[in-house]
């Protein structure tokens, strides 16, 4: 057992941290290189489905289409309402974005999932954090956002001193925050999954007679990609649903 | 207990060995209420699906919002375990 455990050595944890620059550009490392390549992909995705437009969709028009209305039916309308179409070029650029930068998770010689890094998630998360805390301000005033947001209704006036920090707190602080550590931790644990099962694959791929466990630590790999498949689909989705809600709801505040 | 007691002095010995100790006991504590809280959601959700079939695609929308938010505990438990173990 022993030398079997030997050879399988975890890469160290720096090779997350600290990323080799690319091209001579220094601060240009392979994360940006993912966010510019998804960036790209999104963009030549849409010009190219929208170049020769038919009225009966056919091919890459047609997975375009689905996608428009997967985002107009079951983000925008499920959490805004018909009034939150004007929204529908920023959650779908962003849950593409997102979709695209997740997959890159299991393309074969990248995967690496862009926004496994948290200077990814962050400022996408800090931009709806400022888009909601905008539009509540412009619809219905700073202080009526202000009660609105931070006293629910139907709270009796002694209770006051405890709901006002506690939603000040889970508004403005907790809001942005779990929005970015949610998406960076999701893909962060399941690049670190997918990196265990094959590290363990790798190792018991020996002559000696621990070979006839190889079959366990594979089985398992697979699981893990079709499971990490789930997972990048639906952290894009959850992500971007989570935006529509905090819109949504500063714009109409009694939901 | 002895037995416990003589382990954690020997990785107290080494450098990060109380670090490892507390993240793995950690994440493992910090996903126990997540682990509960999913279970009734999913539970709760499909419920609600099996008594109206029609609301499906509502119950389940706001069933992944529930995940999400319910989830975000066990991974700010995750982030604590990388920041112990590794730094």
């Amino acid at each position: 057992m022993t030398p079997v455990l030997a050879a399988l050595s975890f890469p160290p944890i720096e090779e997350l941290l600290e990323w080799k620059d690319m091209f001579g550009i220094p601060g240009f490392n392979k994360v940006a290189l993912l966010c510019v390549l998804s960036t790209l992909i999104v963009i030549a995705f849409f010009l190219f489905a929208g170049r020769r437009r038919e009225l009966v969709p056919r091919g890459i028009q047609n997975i375009a289409e689905s996608t428009v209305e997967f985002v107009e039916n079951s983000i925008i309308m499920q959490t805004m309402g018909p009034e939150g179409l004007y929204w529908l070029p920023f959650l779908l650029t962003m849950f593409t974005f997102l979709l695209v930068a997740n997959l890159f998770e299991l393309v074969p010689f990248i995967q690496f999932p862009a926004t496994a890094r948290m200077a990814v998630p962050l400022p996408l998360a800090l931009f709806v954090f400022l888009l909601f805390v905008i539009m509540g301000i412009k619809r219905q005033g700073m202080g009526g956002y202000l009660k609105s947001t931070l006293v629910p209704p139907g709270v009796p006036k002694p209770l006051y001193v405890l709901v006002v920090p506690i939603e000040l707190f889970s508004t403005f602080l907790m809001r942005p925050f779990s929005l970015a550590v949610r998406l960076f931790a999701n893909m962060l644990a399941g690049h670190l999954l997918l990196v265990t099962f094959a590290l363990l694959s790798a190792a018991l791929f020996t002559k000696s007679v621990m070979i006839v466990l190889l079959p366990l630590p594979v089985a398992m790999l697979v699981a893990v990609t079709v499971f990490e498949l789930l997972v990048a689909v639906l952290q894009a989705f959850i992500f971007t649903i989570l935006a529509a809600v905090y819109i949504g709801e500063a714009m109409h505040p009694q939901h | 207990m002895r037995n416990l007691f003589e382990l954690a002095l020997v990785l107290g010995q080494q450098e990060k060995g109380f670090g490892a100790l507390g993240a793995g006991i950690g994440y493992g504590a910090a996903a126990i209420g997540p682990g509960i809280g999913i279970g009734y959601v999913v539970g709760n959700a499909i419920t609600a699906m099996a008594r109206q079939p029609e609301a499906a695609g509502m119950v389940r929308t706001t069933m992944f919002l529930g995940i999400a938010f319910t989830e975000a505990l066990a991974l700010i438990g995750f982030v604590v375990f990388i920041l112990l173990k590794f730094t």
